[in-house]
């Protein structure tokens, strides 16, 4: 598979042109140009010799987290629907055979949700792997601690965060962080550095999975508030202000000072805030739903579109947490679930009208499931194992490993089948090309999750 | 040195000689304003140009003597040193008898009202952990005593634990305050008094460690992080070390020794032998060489320059002077206050290399805004969501490594958020999205520019020089590009000199990149 970035001949991607002309870079950066434009050439495809800034990395691959946050239950995301024990542990809440899209006659036939329209039409194009039982040995129910295990991929929930620790062993030695300071000058005078772009998360705090040892990621709700806030006191702050976070690193003297290192990456600043911005003010080729995890994904659209050179993307929706009221075919769950689904299927349809659709890999997660049998209050208490859901046309597309039995519970909880660092482990050996042995600490075989490229 | 020649514009380089690798004292002489303020920066979090002037005027010794005399000076804090302390508490033996007969008899109602009340005390104290780091920053912020509150956050980024794992805000604050007590005073009382504390007991799993099966983390990090560094023991002082520790672990929030579960057989640890226990371990590190050079070496790390991300090389002339700070902190028998005195007073200390070079800490540049800038706190969940943001909760250090500092604090996205809070203090204004309101409270900058008034009224109306003078107080430099800005910008509102252009000047100042070192 070669996917270039946008491809500029078609009529819908963006252009070098385009952005210069949009007068994003400002004369001082274009005189001492920040490594961030060096790097990225705003999206334009690069020929392969010496492109990559890191000899063997597929820098083209993309991967977006989705992380459904309070504890979504599963039994009721992926339906067992012909199961007895289901319906019996679930008089008031239940999904009905007739009301489920159905996915899978082997095993135990599970369904999707009926308000999972959205991501019926993707699975029924092949683009959607369910992996089911996904969990972790003496599983956590404690919010914060099942999540931070999900995103340190360590057991005790500890450490630095999975994605981070990817980041970092991609990025190399010191002074070759995010503001790309070269370890070694180039005789050339560009920027060599090997370093890649830090995650973006969208979000008011960016999450522990991508905070590594060297790198942090870069979050923020809306561009509105990646960028210097001075001026909106007084707009007669803006040009001085311009003024001297452009003045790059050079005027530091010693190149190897904090002083210097603080300039340029106060220049950089100044270049993603507004490449984020700009990109993200443009129109999508799709509509997308007003939800606020639509909203997120349609962020994360048009930066891909706009040819940026992130990796990793993280986006969040809450509320998962349904103790109580949680309904059935309709309702709070329903409705959630429908968020999630809209919103899925509307990244898909954009990244397909961008041709970026075949970079762009999806990992939905939530930092576990919930009891097989619903409580007193008509909700669901807190449980282990759950499905994951991975999209885009690179995945092994179908229902991944046996739905979890009903009956051989553990104290009322599902048994784990799929352990999550599988999961990861395929994502950073078969997607993002990393050795996955060191990131996750330790030798996890990859799930059968991603096709054979 | 590559850092040499960056100083010209502070001192002309014919004047300015190698970075001396002695602890020799630096000359009364030599000791100004910049000098004084370097030392505010460093041992306590800046000072106004009245205290800047009145520690030059003191000279080194009196001024050093001062911030480390923490008995002499007296301090009330705003709240009582007090928290809940029940909010964690362990189950009594009725509920915990109850419990097991719920569990017993599947009693789902009975459960789940135990689960309920879990969620609801985890609440609470996730709550009172909010109000301990108020608190905290409260105390950083007012204190009279600068130094003991960064020597507290020293030994918290030294010896870190999180409330994230432990989730028991009393022992939080109970270990914050043992780090108080020991501000400056007996490294090896206090790494005695770590293996007795909670909160690092639970941190560390030393509550789960048995005889039959002694769990080696707390074990491992003493030695790793916490006193000797990388290599400089071996697996089987971890193993022995580990079963020295058993039998120490805590009911509620009190250490208690369980002898029954302690093994007492003879162990072999680093160059000691002997039944060993807790302390017995600590001793055994305490009496190696490479203990006392690596503490001075965090010491270094955090008062004079980064070593630890490797922006400063340990070079020749570097290692001799380490080597001279651990020689004084084993002489001192570990007592840090002297060692503190010699760093402070010695010409190493005030060297160009280590000046105005270091990047401030979240907490260095938010306590340091209030401090020395005299902004008004406003709101001090926003300054505590602020550090959050730039990479620094306090009582949530990301690992048992604490916070790696120097350059891990800066990316584009916390560079921004350290400019943007800094313009938040100053003005008020927060942009939209933020959960908090903008704040009303007036600024009064005009402080700043008293001592220009008083040399010469005519240039504190003068924006050149007031630019002049508010950029040599927070950066250290005049870099003419910095005064053209500033000028320009007094221009567009009548190049008059009031509290709001001067406002307006420190908003630009303090998001120059410049001003995130100190």
């Amino acid at each position: 598979m070669t996917n270039l970035h946008n491809d500029p001949s078609k009529s819908n991607a963006y252009t070098r042109r385009e952005f210069v002309g949009a007068g994003l870079v400002m004369a001082s950066a274009a005189m001492i140009a920040p490594s961030f434009l060096h790097r990225s050439a705003f999206g334009m495809p690069r020929a392969v010799e010496g492109a990559s800034s890191i000899p063997g990395v597929p820098e083209d691959h993309i991967l977006v987290v989705v992380q459904l946050g309070g504890g979504n239950d599963g039994l009721n995301t992926v339906v067992p629907y012909a199961d007895d024990a289901y319906h019996n542990a679930r008089r008031g809440i239940r999904v009905l055979e007739d009301q489920v899209h159905r996915l899978d006659e082997r095993g135990t036939p599970v369904g999707l949700h009926p308000a999972m329209d959205g991501i019926k039409s993707l699975f029924d194009e092949g683009l959607c792997g369910v992996v089911q039982g996904v969990g972790y040995p003496n599983p956590n129910r404690s919010h914060f601690k099942s999540m931070d295990i999900w995103h340190t991929a360590d057991l005790s929930g500890t450490g630095t965060g999975w994605l981070g620790r990817y980041v970092d062993a991609e990025c190399c030695g010191f002074g070759a962080g995010e503001s790309g300071t070269p370890d070694r000058p180039d005789p050339e005078g560009g920027a060599t550095a090997r370093a890649i772009e830090p995650p973006i998360a969208i979000g008011r705090e960016a999450p522990l999975a991508l905070h590594g040892g060297r790198v942090s990621p870069v979050g923020f709700e809306t561009p509105d508030l990646f960028r210097w806030t001075g001026a909106d006191v007084h707009e007669s702050l803006d040009a001085p202000y311009h003024e001297l976070a452009g003045r790059g690193a050079a005027a530091a003297g010693d190149p190897h000072s904090n002083a210097a290192f603080l300039m340029q990456t106060a220049m950089d600043a100044q270049v993603s805030a507004e490449t984020i911005r700009s990109a993200v003010d443009a129109k999508p080729l799709v509509d997308y739903p007003r939800s606020g995890l639509a909203q997120q994904l349609s962020m994360v659209g048009n930066m891909i579109r706009a040819g940026m050179k992130t990796r990793i993307y993280y986006v969040t929706l809450g509320g998962f947490d349904t103790h109580s009221g949680q309904g059935g075919q309709n309702g709070r769950h329903a409705n959630l679930l429908r968020q999630f689904s809209q919103a899925i299927n509307a990244f898909y349809r954009d990244l397909k009208a961008q041709g970026n659709d075949g970079r762009v890999l999806t990992l939905s997660f939530s930092e576990f499931g919930r009891r097989v049998s619903q409580n007193a209050s008509g909700g669901t208490d807190h449980g282990t194992a759950a499905p994951v859901f991975l999209f885009g046309p690179m995945v092994e597309p179908g229902v991944v490993s046996r739905h979890p039995s009903l009956t051989d519970l553990d104290g009322g909880d599902l048994k784990y089948l799929v352990d999550f660092r599988t999961v990861y482990a395929a994502i950073l050996e078969k997607w993002l090309g990393a050795k996955s042995e060191g990131i996750l600490d330790g030798r996890f075989r990859a799930a059968p999750v991603l096709r054979r490229s | 040195m590559p850092g040499a020649q960056s100083h010209s514009q502070i001192s002309s380089a014919d004047e300015v000689g190698p970075i001396p690798s002695s602890l020799d004292a630096i000359d009364a002489l030599n000791f100004g304003p910049r000098e004084a303020n370097h030392l505010l920066l460093r041992a306590g979090f800046g000072g106004t140009p009245r205290q800047i002037e009145t520690l030059a005027e003191w000279g080194p010794e009196r001024a050093v003597d001062h911030l480390l005399n923490l008995d002499g000076i007296t301090y009330d804090p705003p709240e009582p040193d007090a928290f809940d302390k029940n909010i964690m508490r362990p189950n009594t033996p009725a509920e915990q008898n109850e419990y097991q007969r719920a569990r017993r008899q599947r009693d789902e109602d009975a459960l789940a009202r135990f689960r309920a009340e879990r969620q609801n005390r985890q609440r609470a104290d996730r709550r009172q952990m909010g109000d301990i780091q108020r608190w905290w920053l409260t105390r950083m912020i007012e204190t009279p005593k600068p130094l003991e509150e960064k020597m507290t956050l020293f030994w918290h980024g030294l010896l870190a634990t999180s409330y994230r794992t432990i989730e028991n805000s009393y022992h939080m604050f109970q270990q914050n305050q043992l780090y108080r007590t020991h501000a400056v005073g007996s490294y090896a009382d206090l790494l005695r008094a770590i293996i007795r504390d909670p909160a690092m007991l639970a941190y560390l799993d030393n509550n789960d460690s048995s005889k039959r099966r002694p769990n080696e983390n707390l074990a491992r990090e003493l030695m790793e992080l916490f006193s000797l560094g990388v290599g400089a023991y071996t697996e089987r002082d971890i193993k022995e070390g580990a079963r020295a520790l058993t039998g120490y672990t805590f009911e509620d929030d009190r250490f208690v020794f369980k002898a029954d579960n302690h093994d007492d057989g003879p162990k072999s640890i680093l160059s000691l032998r002997g039944k060993l226990d807790g302390d017995g371990f600590v001793s055994a590190i305490l009496a190696q060489p490479a203990c006392a050079r690596y503490i001075a070496a965090r010491l270094y790390d955090f008062f004079a320059r980064h070593i630890t991300d490797g922006s400063t090389p340990i070079d020749r002339d570097l290692d001799r002077f380490l080597d001279r700070l651990a020689h004084s902190l084993r002489k001192s028998n570990y007592e840090v206050k002297p060692v503190l005195r010699e760093l402070f007073l010695s010409r190493h200390f005030y060297h160009p290399d280590v000046m105005r070079q270091r990047i401030k800490s979240p907490a260095e540049l938010v306590v340091g805004a209030v401090r020395t800038l005299l902004t008004p706190v406003r709101d001090l969940g926003v300054l505590a969501q602020g550090m959050e943001l730039m990479g620094q909760s306090l009582f949530h250090p990301p690992s048992v490594k604490g916070w790696d500092g120097g350059r891990t604090w800066i990316n584009t996205s916390t560079l921004f958020v350290r400019q943007n809070l800094l313009n938040y203090m100053l003005t008020g204004a927060l942009p939209n999205g933020y959960d908090a309101a903008s704040s009303r409270d007036a600024y009064d900058p005009t402080p700043l520019i008293d001592g220009l008034k008083r040399d010469d009224p005519n240039a504190a109306a003068n924006p050149e020089a007031v630019a002049r003078s508010l950029l040599g107080f927070t950066v250290g430099a005049e870099p003419d590009a910095a005064v053209t800005a500033l000028r320009h910008f007094a221009s567009e509102h009548g190049s008059r000199v009031n509290d709001k252009t001067i406002t307006g000047m420190l908003v630009l100042v303090t998001a120059m990149p410049e001003y995130q070192l100190c």
